[in-house]
């Protein structure tokens, strides 16, 4: 049996704000924003929630659907772009609260939203080692964000938060990678630099020549390896900046809207950056069925994107997914909140003795 | 005294597409328009004996001053030490070399000559291109004080409205009318028709100038080949000959103005050009006119003579500035659907008149087109360029 997934779980924090309110807060036409991006609404972390806490559920929601010992986890990889301290790995949080350690390796990854499939990657790479050089049995790969977007930014009104996890080894694969390949060029899209609170962005260069390109050029690159072309595939998952790039890649690379409706949720819940494309999967093996194919390519700013070909096995049918909340179940019953109230989640009010 | 001391006529063209090229240099754009221009005439560059270029802002945008020597180094010209002057007037920097390159060679000091206009201005992001071009007012009295370009047009529209009662939806009409236009011009930057309530409805700018009100920012370039009457007809079948052109001024700032629903720029350029070539504004069939905002293209074709004061809302309205109707007002799509890769405007604007004065404007033909004028200004209109040119 080849590698690849053998659990996941993802995490969505509960609150939520939705354009409207954005927009009345500055002066714009919120409604019409959301639209233009495809974004219903956005999750927003409440004020003890960061990428720590929201990789350990979701870490912990993919241990609860599989029968895994945490000690046999050798290496835990977390990608965001939102870790909570700039020296000190979230993965040993983690690490310590899932019960990894210690006898594994991790490190924290940042590659704008494709941290967490980079991870992914990493992750296929060492559990694929020959046992005696690398003795790695689990590994896990996490992407988590509590994304930033500068206040009045039209970031703002997408940017979110939510992590997802992926148990990764050989045995008791519920979704096999049969290829996985990346493409990457420097192209300064998306940046934050250090200590800077917001990201910077280059308007509509994040379009054509970031995204897009890379998109395109990671899914074909699999498609091509694989000698697959867009109707071979059931399930089909692209990065979601917004609702509405990921259905414009998706058509220019032939899929049709039932392909891709599964894994799109930026416009239930904005984009969670390092964990968009792997949400979406989430979403896709949440109903995927024995057999089924599914194209997945994540994209980060900067500019890269991993590709993916993955086969669902046999296993899914036992799979316990019930043990864990569905996207679909983490995505509803989100709590509206206005502005000041988010302004206050997302500590941006200046406290005493700050 | 207003004469050329001999004829002049353009016997290339050549432009890239206008809009967003992520992928070409300020280098590249000028390579591409110089050798499409030169293409167009049959000529090589070693034929060359001069070349003007109009650019606005090269060192705002890329730190690039000086940029007259890398065309002239990129299209071949250093060979021979062809000399390379580049012209600067804001949004009239094309224009104005255009006119420069005119005047050269009726001097008779040269026969041939290239004329560029490129400007590069997407490696910076949009408040920053606004700032950049707001440079083209008076930093002193309004930059200075916060104004940008788009809100010292919006007081000349509230001005315009409050005097001579035109709406919103006179100006929405421009941008509707030459989006019509610029969907039917293949180098356009945008080549799609928006509808009156797109227009209308649009994010506010500065009020009443909403997103449609606005020309783009945009990379581009566009060139022609220019030389004297016995050499044009040598060298082509159709040369078309440059009959009038004329440049104003007027104060930099607003405030200096007695009045601001008119550019004394505009009216005095085209009186000159108009002299020149022993016609009148009736006599135009076809018109490129400065549309950075609407409220300039209803300023303008006031201005130019071609409606009475007070009636270029109304007459926009009318539709009597569309596709082969009274006058033909920027077939091309003008800034607004064209784009407005600034110095790369007064060009463009040339080279529409000649390629509808020769019949080949496709789509966009305006019947008839025998005599054109292109109209080109420097940022609220403290330049101005006019020119007009007619079939041989």
């Amino acid at each position: 049996m080849r590698s690849g997934i053998v659990s996941y779980g993802v995490y969505i924090p509960r609150y939520r704000i939705y354009p409207a309110e954005i927009g009345r807060v500055w002066g714009q036409d919120g409604e019409a924003m959301g639209r233009a991006l495809g974004v219903e609404a956005k999750s927003v972390p409440a004020p003890d929630e960061d990428a720590a806490t929201i990789s350990v559920m979701a870490a912990r929601r993919a241990l609860a659907r599989s029968s895994i010992d945490p000690e046999d986890i050798g290496a835990i990889f977390v990608g965001s772009e939102s870790h909570p301290y700039a020296v000190k790995p979230t993965a040993t949080i983690v690490s310590a609260a899932i019960g990894a350690t210690p006898v594994m390796t991790g490190a924290d990854l940042e590659f704008a939203c494709k941290a967490g499939t980079a991870g992914f990657q990493s992750c296929l790479g060492l559990v694929n080692s020959d046992d005696e050089q690398i003795p790695i049995r689990y590994a896990l790969a996490i992407g988590a964000d509590t994304s930033q977007g500068a206040p009045g930014n039209a970031l703002e009104y997408s940017a979110s938060a939510g992590g997802v996890a992926l148990i990764v080894g050989r045995e008791k694969v519920i979704a096999e990678v049969c290829l996985t390949m990346s493409y990457t060029t420097d192209t300064p899209d998306f940046w934050r630099r250090e200590g800077m609170m917001y990201p910077s962005h280059a308007e509509r260069f994040t379009g054509v020549p970031a995204y897009f390109k890379h998109v395109e050029m990671g899914a074909r690159q699999i498609m091509e390896g694989m000698g697959t072309k867009a109707t071979d595939y059931d399930y089909a998952v692209f990065h979601q900046p917004n609702g509405k790039f990921p259905l414009k890649i998706s058509k220019s690379l032939g899929f049709e809207k039932k392909q891709i409706i599964a894994g799109l949720w930026t416009p239930k819940i904005g984009n969670t950056y390092s964990a968009s494309m792997m949400m979406g999967l989430a979403g896709i093996l949440d109903i995927a069925k024995a057999g089924d194919k599914i194209l997945a390519v994540s994209y980060g700013s900067g500019a890269g994107s991993d590709g993916f070909h993955l086969e669902v096995t046999d296993l899914i049918s036992e799979y316990p997914r019930g043990k864990a909340p569905l996207v679909s179940e983490a995505a509803s019953n989100g709590i509206e909140i206005d502005y000041a109230t988010y302004s206050k989640f997302r500590k941006k009010l200046k406290m005493e003795g700050e | 005294m207003g004469k050329l001391a001999r004829d002049v006529a353009i016997i290339g063209v050549g432009q890239t597409r206008f809009g967003e090229h992520w992928n070409l240099t300020f280098r590249e754009l000028g390579i591409e328009a110089g050798f499409r221009a030169m293409e167009d005439a049959g000529i090589s560059s070693s034929r060359i004996e001069a070349l003007y270029t109009g650019t606005m802002s090269s060192g705002l945008f890329l730190n690039q001053e000086h940029v007259s020597a890398m065309i002239a180094e990129v299209v071949g010209l250093t060979e021979n030490q062809v000399p390379a002057t580049r012209i600067e007037a804001a949004g009239a920097s094309g224009g104005l070399a255009f006119h420069q390159a005119i005047l050269d060679v009726a001097s008779g000091l040269h026969d041939i000559v290239v004329v560029g206009g490129a400007e590069k201005m997407s490696d910076v992001v949009s408040n920053v291109a606004t700032e950049f071009v707001a440079s083209g007012a008076d930093q002193a009295w309004e930059g200075l004080f916060g104004a940008t370009m788009p809100s010292l047009f919006a007081l000349m529209a509230r001005k315009h409205m409050h005097d001579h009662g035109t709406t919103k939806e006179h100006l929405a009409r421009v941008a509707v009318k030459n989006h019509a236009h610029g969907a039917k011009n293949p180098l356009a930057q945008f080549q799609r028709e928006i509808t009156m309530d797109m227009a209308v409805n649009a994010a506010m700018v500065a009020d009443p100038l909403g997103m449609y009100d606005c020309a783009p920012s945009s990379d581009g370039s566009a060139s022609l080949v220019l030389c004297d009457m016995k050499t044009a007809r040598e060298l082509s079948d159709n040369p078309i000959r440059v009959a009038g052109t004329g440049q104003g001024s007027d104060s930099l700032s607003l405030a200096n103005r007695k009045e601001i629903t008119s550019m004394r720029s505009t009216v005095a350029a085209s009186r000159r050009a108009y002299e020149m070539a022993g016609i009148g504004p009736d006599d135009i069939k076809v018109a490129e006119v400065h549309d950075s905002y609407t409220i300039s293209e209803i300023i303008a074709i006031e201005d130019l003579g071609f409606f009475k004061k007070g009636d270029g809302g109304f007459a926009t309205e009318r539709g009597d500035t569309a596709l082969n109707s009274t006058i033909t007002v920027n077939p091309s799509g003008g800034l607004k659907a064209r784009g407005h890769p600034l110095g790369a405007t007064g060009i463009a604007q040339i080279n529409e008149l000649v390629l509808q004065l020769r019949g080949d404007a496709g789509d966009r033909q305006v019947k008839d087109a025998n005599i054109g004028l292109a109209h080109n200004i420097g940022g609220t209109g403290g330049t101005a360029v006019v020119n007009i040119l007619e079939v041989v």
